[in-house]
């Protein structure tokens, strides 16, 4: 089998309790490399607990994450080191949380908010690590004089661009999105989705994202799975799921919407 | 030679849930074939189910019963039952479709939107705006509009813009749905020549479309949807018995 037919990330039986509170019950997927897979439901339908299973923040009360490595070796993600595990989450994986002030260290600079995750891959040179933060804070749309400026001072959709060249500054092959355009004006929203839907194509990610809005799922993903209740009830193409639902509350999602 | 498309015992019945799990059934055993260089069209009044077949076929829909069998890569494969990937793959590679309304995207220009599907199938960026750009320019989308996002176009420039972006790419299969609907008698005329192209190359072409001139001289054959109609009620013999 070549690396294009192995997947990239497999989840198998993907169960989390809280106490006996149910978190998410029974959910397997696979994804593969390009992929963009995108989980809907409403809030407390376990989305974000699942995109914790799969990042390996939880661990699962039942089931298991596989993962193919760099090196083309598929592993448990239990059975990595700690030390394993951060090097993942700084070189191969990004992780874009809802919350900008999660995923970025608020105040210092923005160059070197992004510079950050090249010196913990080994990166020393600071001319070559300024020079790159530079070129993805431009990739992402932000004005080369605000590079020593700090996110405290940035406006929401700066902070999610800056998050996101954080995280794709290491070349990662997959990334975890948690609600990426939440609470964000609508304009706004609509340039961070046009830069990710860019980048995601431009760089052949494969991604997790979690939403409860359609139109960012119809915009950025190949795949849906519609969550309730902390199961998954539907799955398949985005565009047949969301113009020919066939699920009850997958019916009442899409009637949901409000026109513009 | 096994045709390019062929459809096999094909049903839709969209069950509305939220309006009491009202069924409405739509098209059933649906059979036809198109071959490469053919173009035939659906035709039925509207609702007749005509649009829900071309999207089964472009696996929008999901398809309830029967086969949607396509050459891809030699092999035939059936739609009606390929997975996400394959549906993709079948996309880039196989089955296009040009639809009555774009579905706009913020910020990317019209060039950009025509080229994606020649840069999906890995034609360089600069090429495929090229060719983007000569097939515009023969559908008189001026050339000021082509770096505009065509959300805020007219009906007609949209069109054309979606037009542009079906015909590109040389996939064997093409769905048209009223692919001149909102054009002008000049318009109408490139996209009749841009068919003919298409049927010349080998193209299997299965379109909808209402305009009498278009259809006389682009389609060789025409489809009777209604043949396949499933909205007659069922008899209430036919129901099953036991409740109530």
């Amino acid at each position: 089998m070549s690396d294009a037919d192995a997947p990239l990330l497999v989840a198998e039986g993907l169960t989390k309790y809280y106490g006996r509170q149910l978190g998410c019950r029974d959910v397997s997927f696979s994804l593969y490399e390009g992929e963009v897979l995108a989980v809907v439901g409403e809030s407390g339908s376990g989305k974000t607990t699942l995109l914790q299973l799969l990042s390996t923040q939880l661990a699962p009360s039942a089931g298991r994450v596989r993962y193919r490595l760099r090196d083309g070796v598929t592993r448990d993600l239990e059975s990595l080191s700690e030390a394993e595990r951060r090097f993942l989450f700084r070189t191969d994986w990004g992780y874009v949380h809802q919350d900008a002030a999660l995923g970025l260290r608020m105040n210092v600079s923005a160059g070197a908010n992004v510079g950050e995750r090249l010196m913990a891959v080994g990166w020393r040179h600071y001319g070559r690590i300024r020079g790159t933060a530079a070129q993805w804070l431009d990739r992402v749309e932000i004005e080369p004089d605000r590079i020593d400026d700090p996110p405290l001072v940035y406006s929401g959709g700066m902070r999610q661009r800056l998050q996101i060249a954080r995280n794709l500054v290491t070349q990662p092959r997959l990334v975890f999105m948690d609600e990426p355009t939440g609470g964000l004006d609508v304009s706004v929203q609509a340039r961070l989705l046009d830069l990710l839907r860019g980048l995601v194509t431009e760089l052949g990610l494969a991604a997790v994202v979690v939403t409860h809005d359609l139109a960012v799922a119809r915009l950025l993903s190949h795949r849906i799975m519609v969550m309730k209740g902390g199961e998954v009830i539907e799955t398949g193409l985005t565009d047949q799921v969301l113009d020919d639902p066939r699920e009850p509350y997958s019916q009442l999602l899409v009637s949901s919407i409000l026109p513009a | 030679m096994h045709p390019l498309l062929q459809l096999t015992g094909v049903a839709k019945t969209f069950t509305m849930h939220l309006q009491d799990g009202i069924r409405l059934p739509v098209v059933a055993g649906v059979e036809f074939a198109v071959a490469a260089g053919e173009c035939v069209t659906l035709a039925g009044p509207s609702g007749a189910g005509k649009s829900s077949v071309l999207k089964m076929i472009f696996g929008n829909y999901r398809c309830d019963a029967g086969e949607i069998l396509v050459r891809h890569d030699g092999e035939r494969v059936d739609v009606a039952r390929a997975d996400p990937r394959l549906i993709l793959e079948l996309r880039r590679t196989t089955i296009g479709y040009v639809s009555q309304f774009l579905r706009a995207v913020p910020r990317v220009a019209a060039i950009d939107v025509v080229a994606e599907p020649l840069v999906a199938a890995g034609v360089g960026r600069d090429a495929a705006r090229a060719r983007a750009g000569e097939l515009l320019a023969r559908l008189n989308v001026p050339q000021r509009l082509w770096p505009l996002p065509p959300a805020t176009f007219s009906g007609g420039e949209q069109q054309r813009i979606n037009i542009a972006r079906g015909f590109l790419p040389d996939l064997p299969i093409l769905l048209l749905d009223e692919p001149t609907a909102s054009l002008d008698a000049p318009n109408r005329a490139i996209v009749m020549d841009l068919i003919k192209e298409k049927k010349a190359r080998g193209t299997a072409i299965a379109s909808i479309v209402h305009d009498d001139d278009v259809r006389a001289r682009t389609v060789d054959r025409v489809i009777d949807i209604t043949r396949f109609s499933a909205s007659v009620p069922i008899p209430k013999f036919a129901q099953p018995c036991g409740t109530l």
